[in-house]
């Protein structure tokens, strides 16, 4: 188990939390590479089924990064995705798969350094979990 | 379908931690692929250069560059699409450099994580289609709503600029709460002296149509193109034979408060609000006049030389077309009689900071003199209480009401220029003075003119004969006080105004938990609203001095200006688009929209009709909410579909 490598998918929103994530490479902050970026225009289009297509699909752990509470540059995008997440949490421990693989997290463009910190402890965290178990049926009978 | 993927070196700052040419063989052999080559500088002339070649040669449809943050280059790369005839959008940027080669140290994690990002981006680009930005007329004329201070800042600098501006103001004149005013700080210059030029100015412009006594009573439309419906209401003096001789005054048989003394002295029905009233002409209060019916009594009509007096005016519906909104709709003060040990309403030497203001006026209702209200003595002590109605979150208002330390201590100063043996005494919780020269001016009060500065809550104000008894504490030394004072002046706390609430609704805009008027940006877009088109200027977004609102309402000017400036708007491309056959017509994404850019329209189908969701292209940002809030995955965004974005989770989530 000591070499497992996890897989996370991070969905930041454009505005803030991406822009921190640049934030971290122009300030040459190191952090583990697990993470893979989708950027999307605000934490609000982050649909919990994309959380749920990208463990099907092999990833060990997703990051909805957002602005702070209150900065969204969409007004309020933010809350209703972290509403969102709140909800696909349970649907996710009802279906047995562990909540803390999605984490939610807000990073504004001046924090370059918590983004790294927020990454660091993301993939520490998951690599714990362990592997996703598989949720995709084989198509095998 | 052809696509050409660079990756670029950028000199050595990719190059050293990713290896790009491994990145760049990875996906040649990707079925869509026509080329994929590496480069050092890829946003230099020869880079760029390259791709016009390639685009040619190979007749690329979609083009992958995998380089800096899109952030830095996507503009540049986009343009280069453009120059040879391809749609910007069909651009997909992957950022190797800030979020790759310079925040990983390991070249093989590194090359690993650029060639999944690389993967996806050309799964991803294969899904993408061409967009266009939509154009919408503007029409170059704006409307300001409120004339106080802020309105008439933003509406002289838009005439200004050239562009047509209309100004509604609720009340008879414009002026707003700064022509009440005595003296302002911390200059103490007198306040009608600054304002009244402008008002004059505003009267004059060639530029500005004022409605005063009217209200804007619909808006529809969106940025560009707004339709308003305006309502006059009728002064039943025509403006233009008014020549202000007040001859009518003298005959009118009805007396009621003046609201221009703060209710301190009385007016007849027909008046003119203040002698630098603009427009300059008397008015008749309706409510007041005896009926408006010249049976019943016409005294000022028949005075009236110009045959100024029609009791047969109506009020008048005026419909326009704006191409930006400027919101100025200010304030109004807490009702301090809310707080109810401080006694205001019931004692009646205890006033409001406007009140105050007015009785320190030459033309107040005591043509200047500090007389109190009860039996017209002059105060020999006088105590002000700070933070009336503000900060406290448990009862009253929560925030600082940010004025009100300099006025109260203002207050404090003018009351011993004009009565040099009195004593003044300002209760405060914070001595808050943020801005320029404002510390000076308190240090000035607190040091050279002998006013008194304690530290403390009042937690009582009582009659006790024809004195007043104040009971508190002193938070320095926790001792309590009881002093005796001739009148109190309460520093009144503001709070967003009836008007404030009314167009907020109207114009559905968002407000915040004290119900001012919420920024787009807290900071770096003060006087954007959620609504494109719409600004705001001055206290309708929050406590503000003078100063500050002048330069809040010129912000709001240029922005206005920005749109007013264009023939035609080019709108967000990556939208939000409803497949009207998936959409059931639930509202869902109606309701999480936070620029009410989607309606429910019906539609006939199959003989039936049918309501679907219906986007507002002027009007949507291209947030995305819309499309993770659909249950039938009925509405999506251009540029970021769910099909693209689940493309990009495969290629990196499975590699
Ligand atoms: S734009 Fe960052 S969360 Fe909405």
């Amino acid at each position: 188990m000591k070499d497992f490598e996890p897989k996370i998918i991070g969905f930041l929103c454009t505005w803030c939390s991406y822009a921190g994530a640049d934030l971290a490479g122009t300030s040459r902050i190191q952090y583990p590479s697990n993470i893979r970026i989708i950027r999307v225009m605000c934490s609000g289009r982050v649909n919990p089924m994309f959380v749920v297509n990208a463990l099907q699909q092999g990833a060990d752990g997703v990051l909805i990064g957002g602005c702070h509470p209150g900065d969204c540059h969409y007004q309020h995008g933010n809350y209703q995705a972290r509403r969102r997440i709140t909800m696909m949490k349970k649907l996710l421990e009802f279906l047995g798969i562990e909540p803390d693989r999605v984490r939610m997290t807000w990073v504004s463009a001046a924090e370059g350094r918590k983004f790294a910190q927020v990454i660091e402890e993301v993939t520490e965290d998951i690599r714990k979990l362990g592997p996703m178990k598989q949720v995709r049926r084989k198509n095998e009978w | 379908m052809k696509i050409g993927v660079y990756v670029c070196e950028c000199g050595s700052n990719i190059a050293d931690t990713v290896d790009t040419e491994e990145v760049a063989d990875s996906v040649k052999l990707l079925p869509n692929v026509a080329v994929s080559r590496v480069y050092k500088y890829k946003c230099s002339d020869p880079g760029q250069e390259l791709i016009r070649q390639d685009i040619e040669e190979f007749g690329l449809d979609k083009v992958v560059v995998a380089a800096c943050s899109p952030s830095m280059h996507e503009p540049t790369f986009r343009a280069v699409l453009e120059d040879k005839g391809l749609n910007p959008y069909c651009l997909e940027m992957v950022n190797i450099r800030e979020q790759c080669s310079w925040v990983h140290a390991d070249k093989d994690k590194g090359t690993d994580k650029a060639v999944s990002l690389v993967k996806g981006a050309v799964m991803r680009s294969e899904l993408m289609e061409p967009l266009d930005r939509k154009k919408v007329g503007v029409i170059s004329k704006a409307l300001v709503i409120g004339g106080g201070i802020a309105g008439i800042q933003a509406a002289l600098d838009i005439a200004n600029s050239g562009f047509q501006v209309t100004l509604v103001e609720k009340k008879s004149t414009i002026g707003g709460k700064m022509a009440q005013l005595d003296k302002t700080f911390p200059t103490l210059d007198c306040s009608q002296c600054i304002l009244s030029p402008k008002m004059v100015d505003v009267g004059r412009h060639p530029n500005i149509t004022l409605y005063a006594n009217s209200e804007v009573k619909q808006v529809d439309g969106y940025i560009g193109n707004f339709k308003v419906k305006i309502k006059r209401n009728p002064r039943y003096v025509i403006e233009d034979k008014c020549t202000l001789c007040d001859d009518c005054v003298p005959v009118c048989p009805v007396i009621v408060h003046d609201e221009y003394n703060e209710n301190l002295s009385p007016r007849k029905a027909i008046y003119i609000a203040n002698p630098q009233a603009v427009p300059a002409s008397y008015i008749i209060n309706p409510d007041n006049c005896l009926g408006i019916e010249p049976l019943i009594c016409s005294k000022c009509r028949d005075v009236c030389g110009p045959e100024a007096i029609d009791f047969d005016m109506r009020e008048e519906i005026i419909e326009d077309e704006f191409g930006a909104i400027v919101v100025a709709t200010g304030y109004e003060t807490y009702p301090i009689e809310n707080i109810g040990e401080y006694g205001y309403g019931t004692i009646q030497d205890v006033i409001s900071g406007l009140e105050f203001e007015r009785i320190l006026a030459a033309n107040g209702p005591t043509a200047g003199l500090v007389r109190r209200p009860s039996d017209g003595r002059i105060p020999q002590t006088v105590i002000f209480i700070h933070c009336a109605g503000s900060r406290d979150p448990a009862k009253n208002l929560s925030y600082c009401s940010k004025i009100c330390c300099m006025y109260a201590t203002k207050h404090a100063l003018q009351y011993k220029h004009h009565v040099h043996s009195g004593l003044a005494v300002n209760f405060y919780i914070d001595i808050r003075t943020g801005g320029k020269d404002y510390e000076e001016f308190y240090k000035r009060a607190a040091e050279e003119e002998n006013v008194i500065f304690i530290r403390g809550k009042v937690s009582e104000v009582l009659q006790d004969g024809d004195r007043i008894l104040i009971k508190g504490v002193n938070t320095l030394t926790a001792e309590t006080i009881e002093m005796h004072a001739d009148m109190v002046v309460l520093a009144t706390g503001i709070q967003p105004s009836e008007g404030t609430k009314e167009i907020s609704n109207l114009l559905k805009l968002s407000r915040d938990m004290s119900g001012f008027v919420k920024e787009a940006h807290p900071k770096l877009k003060p006087v954007e609203t959620s609504i494109s088109g719409v600004y705001i200027a001055g206290t309708v977004s929050g406590p503000k001095d003078i100063p500050d609102v002048v330069s809040h309402a010129g912000r709001a000017a240029i922005r206005s200006i920005n749109i007013l400036a264009q023939k035609e708007l080019e709108v967000e491309a990556t939208i939000a688009k409803v497949n009207d056959v998936l959409c059931r017509g639930c509202g869902m994404c109606v309701d999480s929209c936070p620029y009410g850019a989607i309606e429910l329209k019906a539609i006939d189908r199959y003989g039936y009709t049918f309501e679907i969701a219906d986007v507002n292209a002027a009007v949507c940002k291209g947030c995305g909410t819309c499309a993770a809030t659909c249950l039938n995955g009925a509405i999506d965004q251009l540029g970021y579909t769910d099909s693209q974005i689940l493309s990009l989770i495969k290629a990196l989530a499975d590699e």
